[in-house]
C-alpha cells in the first residue's frame, strides 16, 4: 500500500502522525484539527440549529427523533448527576458528547483515504481523526476546567470555595495539606479527561496504522489484516461512543461536584 | 507531543459550539419534548378521564334501570292493591245502594200501605155514617159527632 513508494515503515507512520502545521514554536497551528474537527462541530450543530428551529411538539421527523434521542439521553445522564440549577450544564454535555463521538469517528474512515486524497490535492500533512491531537483534548478540557471553577464561584462564592478548599477533608488545623489536595485534585481533573482521550484514540488510530503497515509489506498479508483492520474497527465503534460518553459524563461529574457543597 | 496554539483555537471551537447548543439548539428541542410530553400525558389523562366517565356513565345507566323496575314494579302493585281497593269499595257501595234501595223500597210500601189503610179507613168511616145516615135516615152532623168518628176510626186502624 503506501508503502510501496520510497517510503519505508518508519517514514510512513511518522507521516501519518504528523500534523499539517503553519507557525514555528507555540504560536503555530495544526491546520488538519483545526479545519477538522471545526467543520464536523459546524455541520453538527448546525444541522441540530436548523432542526431545532423547526422542532415541534408534533409527532417527530426521522431526524429531529434521532437529535431529541441523542440530546434527551444525555439530559437524562445529566439530571441524574448534576442536581442543582444550571442552563449550562446539558448543553455543555450535548455539544461534548455530540463533537467528540464525530471527531472520534473519523477514525473509522481507513487510515489512508483522507490524507492519500489529500496528498493528490496538494496537502502533504493530514491527520484525521482530531482527538489524536492533543491540543484538542487539552483545548476542550482546560475550557472545561475554567467552566468548572466559574460554577464553583457561582454556586459557594469565593467564600465558600476558599472555605471548602481550606477545610475539606482534613479540617482547618491542616490547612496546607487541605489546599495542596485541593489543587491536584482539581489539576488532575482536565489533564485526565484530555489524556484519557488523547490516548485512547491515538492507540487506535496507531493499530489502524500498523495494521496498514503490515498489510503494506506483502500482499500475503492483505486478507488478514483487512479482516483485522475490520475487526478492530468494529471494536473501535464501542471504543469513540465509550470515550465521548465517558468525557461527557466526567465534565457532568465535575460540574455536579462543583455546585454542591460537601 | 507538542502543545501550541492549536490548543487556543479549539478552545475557541468549543465556547462556539457551547454557545450554539446553548442558545440555539438545547432550549427549541426542549420546549418541544416538554410539550410533546406534556400532549401525551394530557392525552392519556383525557383518555383515562373518558374512561372512567364511561364506567360512571355505565353504572348510573344500570342504577337509573335497576331504579326504574323497582318503581314500575311499585306502581304495579299499587296498582293493583288499587285495583282490590276499588272492587272492594264498588262492592260496598253496590251493597249499600242495594240495601239503601231495598229500605227505600220497604218505606214506600210501608207508607203506601198506610195509606191505603188511612184511606181505608176514612171510606170506611164515611161508609159508615152514609150506613149510618141510611140508617137513622137522618144527617148526622159531622161536627156534633166529631168525637164519635174519631173514636170510631181509631177503632178502625
Amino acid at each position: 500500500m503506501a508503502t510501496a513508494g520510497s517510503q519505508t515503515s518508519g517514514e510512513y507512520i511518522s507521516h501519518h502522525l504528523q500534523n499539517l502545521h503553519v507557525g514555528e514554536g507555540f504560536w503555530s497551528l495544526h491546520l488538519d484539527t483545526l479545519i477538522v474537527s471545526g467543520l464536523l462541530g459546524l455541520i453538527a450543530f448546525g444541522g441540530m440549529m436548523l432542526l431545532a428551529r423547526k422542532a415541534s411538539s408534533g409527532i417527530p421527523s426521522g431526524a429531529q427523533n434521532c437529535v431529541e434521542m441523542i440530546v434527551s439521553v444525555v439530559n437524562d445522564q445529566v439530571k441524574d448527576t448534576f442536581h442543582a440549577k444550571s442552563d449550562l450544564v446539558t448543553p455543555l454535555a450535548i455539544t461534548i458528547f455530540v463533537w467528540v463521538f464525530l471527531m472520534n469517528a473519523m477514525d473509522l474512515i481507513p487510515v489512508d483515504f483522507l490524507p492519500l486524497a489529500a496528498s493528490s490535492a496538494g496537502v502533504e500533512y493530514l491527520k484525521v481523526v482530531p482527538t489524536t491531537d492533543p491540543n484538542l483534548t487539552f483545548g476542550m478540557s482546560i475550557a472545561v476546567f475554567f467552566i468548572m471553577i466559574a460554577m464553583n464561584l457561582k454556586f459557594k462564592g469565593v467564600r465558600g470555595l476558599l472555605k471548602e478548599a481550606l477545610t475539606v477533608p482534613f479540617g482547618k488545623y491542616l490547612f496546607p495539606v487541605n489546599l495542596l489536595f485541593r489543587i491536584i485534585e482539581d489539576l488532575a481533573k482536565p489533564i485526565s479527561l484530555a489524556l484519557r482521550l488523547f490516548g485512547n484514540m491515538y492507540a487506535g488510530e496507531m493499530v489502524f496504522i500498523l495494521l496498514a503497515v503490515w498489510m503494506g509489506a506483502s500482499y500475503w498479508w492483505v486478507p488478514a489484516g483487512a479482516i483485522l483492520s475490520l475487526g478492530w474497527a468494529l471494536f473501535h465503534i464501542l471504543i469513540i461512543t465509550l470515550q465521548a460518553f465517558v468525557f461527557m459524563m466526567l465534565t457532568v461529574v465535575y460540574m455536579s461536584m462543583a455546585s454542591e457543597n460537601h | 507531543m507538542n502543545i501550541n496554539a492549536t490548543l487556543l483555537g479549539q478552545a475557541i471551537w468549543f465556547a462556539l459550539f457551547i454557545w450554539l447548543t446553548m442558545k440555539y439548539v438545547w432550549p427549541p428541542l426542549q420546549k418541544a419534548m416538554q410539550d410533546r410530553q406534556k400532549e401525551i400525558a394530557d392525552g392519556l389523562a383525557a383518555g383515562e378521564k373518558g374512561r372512567q366517565e364511561l364506567a360512571e356513565a355505565a353504572e348510573k345507566v344500570n342504577q337509573e334501570l335497576q331504579n326504574t323496575k323497582e318503581q314500575a314494579m311499585e306502581i304495579i302493585s299499587q296498582a293493583e292493591k288499587r285495583s282490590g281497593e276499588l272492587v272492594e269499595e264498588a262492592k260496598n257501595h253496590a251493597k249499600v245502594e242495594g240495601e239503601r234501595i231495598v229500605s227505600a223500597a220497604k218505606a214506600e210500601i210501608e207508607q203506601e200501605v198506610n195509606r191505603a189503610k188511612e184511606q181505608l179507613r176514612t171510606q170506611v168511616a164515611s161508609l159508615a155514617i152514609a150506613g149510618a145516615e141510611q140508617i137513622l135516615q137522618k144527617e148526622i152532623d159531622a161536627n156534633s159527632h166529631a168525637d164519635m168518628l174519631k173514636r170510631l176510626e181509631s177503632e178502625l186502624g
